[in-house]
């Protein structure tokens, strides 16, 4: 760039305030067009009625705290990972334990089920993604298939199959994310911007299916374009690290949840926060959101145990959902809206509808 | 927390404390287990049950210590006498005096932790060890009042801080993270991370953004359209299945069922994206372009996805596939795709990519979307697919719960067939599950 020769001399500190004063200004140009906000709009909305859900199963089996989950496209499903090393596939629906494996490494933090329900993914402190295709053959061990196919740094925090089984995205404490060919391990694209460990990662459900949003400890949610690597769009409004993000089901917007106690929404294309949820009474950070089918509910497990459930067009909570005897770590509803699995330090998870 | 626990605290504001009388001792500055409960529910509008939760959280985390029971870590809604606890003095007091006692001869991992607070509390360290002293001294003529107290206190202390085995750890922590506020930072934050940050920003200053007012009408219309398909809003048909244990609402709206249910052919009309990710919606989509003669627009748009998510060995030959089929000049299943388009399509061919269709593959799927869709939508199919489409009627409530069936299982989508698991799966197929439920 031509201007290259003119800062060649700048100190770090210098270029760190012109970066500052740079993100001051994009924060006014976005103010310059939230003419309203979500609540005023929705003033007019129904308020929701008396709200109900119990837990209605609890999977009992691993030794030790519950660090992930993930469902399995066939709504009931769900493959969870822990601090041991096990990962268990369970049909949450009979609570019956279809497989298990155990791998090298404790802190299994990330997991997930493929799209076609034949295979599944994890990985942890060993800075790895494993797949593991999943067999009934009673003669085939499972760990014997495992196909390395991600390597970090750094460990995995967040992995995820894109549309099809062959293709893996995934996070990590180094700071990037990456893109994976499954069958040969290969590199497809990275993904450099956080400047600190990034925590999760959601695909955009968006019909031209090219974008992902990242969160990291850098307290920056960022947008990334898939092909080209590059970061679309940035939003650094927590005030600490961001544990989790999940797409508004219309892929126009995405939630977070951070160790700040508050939970916000971000729209894409007025390119601003545009709600916080967050409570006096709630003081620990929340750990892991999702919404409900319509984008009406928003579920986040916090670290004080609890799950609140919030209205996400009103502002308010509706509801607070006691029964973990931890942390809840990891929360995801299921594919087709009937239900929400929970996951806790407690060892155990819930399904709750 | 802490921000929880200065407002208790608070001579005017926070919780009343009073002198308790306990056994034949008077211990000042007590607050009762159901005031600190009130308190909480006035103060931060909450329910009962979430004050008891967060007192025993404060409990459990040590702030707060019970007089009546010091190893019952919970927060009694009654009359029980609670205490705050000093962060970090109180263990810097307790340290110091054994470290005075035994002549500095702390154990390892308490030597450690007491050169940690004295790196912490620097400031008022002479306060500490004055404290220390004073209490060893008076520890002959201490009143037992205090002595109670103190005991107390520590008691909490270490069952907060050193657990006994078997006891899970409240200040158990994840795997070390590095962030910008702990200052443990793992990557460099050198001149290019900055120059990076400010291209971001340069970019994102030029573009074009929408205002609130309409991204936000547009989560009412959302929301609203979609609430009677939520069944966490609006129930589903027959059942719930985690409520009620019976799965026929998944036979219903199998993948693949050959009758539809009346909601989900409602929703093929929300969005082009929501019939094509339901293989059976998609189905009917075929077969109505076959009846206008445009089904290679579809099939060539699947491939194009299959060559997008597909094994990266395989691209070149999906690639020649594809060509051959919908791109070549005499090709035997043609598209229409506009001269521009195509010609830099083929320039592309040149060096073949996973992404290098991605332009015909737009253009075609806008083609479809404005054109085909709409049409689709108006088309008698659709209308006679809306009439025959089922509406499950509501499972009878059960009353005597003796009758329910344990819940059905059902084959894993990893029993199937190999043919499933080698091919690039598209969006809208899944396993086809659900179908044989009984």
């Amino acid at each position: 760039m031509a201007t290259d020769g003119l800062h060649e001399n700048q100190t770090l500190a210098s270029l760190k305030s012109e970066a500052e004063s740079l993100k001051g200004k994009l924060e006014e140009e976005r103010a310059k067009l939230h003419d309203v906000e979500l609540h005023q709009v929705a003033e007019r909305v129904e308020a929701l009625g008396q709200f109900v859900m119990k837990t209605r199963r609890t999977l009992k089996g691993h030794g030790n705290k519950v660090l992930c989950m993930d469902w399995c496209k066939d709504k009931r499903r769900i493959v969870s990972s822990s601090q041991d090393g096990k990962v268990i596939v369970w049909d949450s629906f009979t609570t019956n334990k279809e497989h298990a494996v155990t791998m090298p490494c404790t802190w299994v933090m990330a997991c997930a089920y493929a799209p076609s329900g034949c295979a599944i993914a994890c990985g942890g402190l060993d800075n790895k993604c494993s797949v593991y295709p999943l067999t009934f053959d009673k003669n085939e061990n499972m760990a014997a298939k495992k196909k390395s196919v991600a390597m970090h740094t750094n460990y995995l925090s967040a992995c995820s199959f894109t549309n099809s089984d062959m293709q893996i995205l995934t996070a990590s404490g180094d700071g990037t994310c990456a893109l994976w060919d499954v069958e040969s391990g290969q590199l497809l694209q990275s993904f450099h911007g956080h400047g600190a460990d990034v925590l999760c990662l959601d695909l955009a459900p968006s019909e031209t299916g090219n974008t992902f949003v990242s969160g990291g400890c850098d307290k920056k949610a960022m947008v990334w374009d898939m092909r080209s690597g590059q970061c679309v769009q940035a939003f650094e409004t927590h005030e600490s690290d961001i544990n989790s993000v999940r797409y508004y089901p219309s892929g126009d917007a995405f939630a977070s949840g951070s160790d700040d106690a508050t939970c916000r929404l971000y729209d894409l294309r007025a390119d601003r926060e545009v709600a916080v949820y967050s409570k006096d009474s709630i003081i620990f950070g929340a750990s892991s959101v999702d919404f409900s089918l319509s984008g009406r509910l928003l579920f986040a497990g916090y670290n004080d145990y609890t799950i609140n459930v919030w209205d996400v067009l009103k502002g308010s909570r509706v509801s607070i959902l006691f029964g973990h005897e931890n942390r809840v770590s990891t929360l995801r509803v299921s594919p087709d809206g009937t239900a929400f699995c929970s996951g806790s330090w407690d060892h155990t998870l819930r399904v709750w509808a | 927390m802490e921000r929880v626990v200065v407002s208790m605290q608070d001579p005017d504001q926070g919780v009343k404390t009073r002198s308790q009388r306990l056994f034949i001792t008077v211990i000042p500055h007590t607050a009762a287990g159901g005031d600190v409960v009130a308190w909480l529910i006035r103060k931060y509008c909450i329910s009962e049950e979430e004050a008891l939760h967060l007192g025993t959280l404060l409990v459990q985390h040590g702030y707060l210590y019970s007089l009546r029971e010091p190893r019952s870590l919970v927060l009694r809604p009654d009359d029980t006498p609670y205490r705050f606890q000093v962060r970090c003095r109180g263990s810097a007091i307790y340290l110091t005096k054994k470290n005075i006692r035994k002549q500095g001869a702390l154990v390892g991992h308490e030597k450690e932790h007491y050169d940690q607070l004295h790196r912490k509390i620097n400031h008022t360290w002479d306060l500490v060890v004055m404290q220390a002293r004073e209490q060893l001294r008076a520890a002959k003529q201490r009143r037992k009042g205090d002595r109670l107290v103190i005991a107390c206190q520590e008691q909490t202390y270490w069952l907060v801080n050193r657990p006994p085995p078997g006891v899970p750890s409240v200040l158990e922590q994840g795997p070390e993270r590095s962030s910008c506020t702990a200052g443990g930072v793992q990557m460099t934050k050198n001149t290019e991370f900055y120059k990076q940050e400010m291209e971001r920003c340069r970019k994102a200053l030029t573009r074009a953004r929408v205002k609130s007012s309409v991204c936000l009408e547009a989560y009412l219309k959302f929301s609203s359209q979609r609430g009677p398909h939520d069944p966490m809003m609006s129930g589903c048909l027959p059942s719930n299945p985690w409520v009620t244990d019976d799965d026929s609402y998944w036979t219903f709206n199998a993948p693949s069922v050959a009758v539809p249910t009346k909601l989900r052919v409602e929703r093929w009309a929300f969005s082009f994206q929501e019939l094509l990710e339901d293989p059976v919606g998609r189905g009917h989509f075929m077969d109505f372009l076959g009846t206008e003669f445009s089904a290679e627009n579809l099939s060539f748009w699947e491939a194009c996805e299959g060559l997008r998510h597909g094994e990266q060995a395989q691209v070149r030959a999906a690639v020649d596939a594809i060509y051959q089929q919908f791109l070549a000049p005499g090709a035997a299943r043609w598209v229409n795709i506009d001269s521009r388009t195509m010609e830099r399509t083929l320039e592309g061919l040149r060096q073949p990519h996973r992404y290098v269709l991605d332009e015909a593959q737009l253009h075609i799927y806008m083609l479809m979307k404005k054109d085909s869709y709409p049409r689709f939508l108006k088309s008698a199919a659709y209308r006679d697919l809306l009439a025959e489409a089922v509406v499950p009627p509501e499972a009878k409530r059960r009353v005597f719960p003796f009758m329910r069936k344990p819940p059905h299982a059902n084959p894993s989508p990893a029993l199937l067939p190999a043919s499933h698991s080698g091919e690039p799966v598209t969006a809208a197929s899944g396993p086809e599950c659900g179908d044989g439920g009984t």
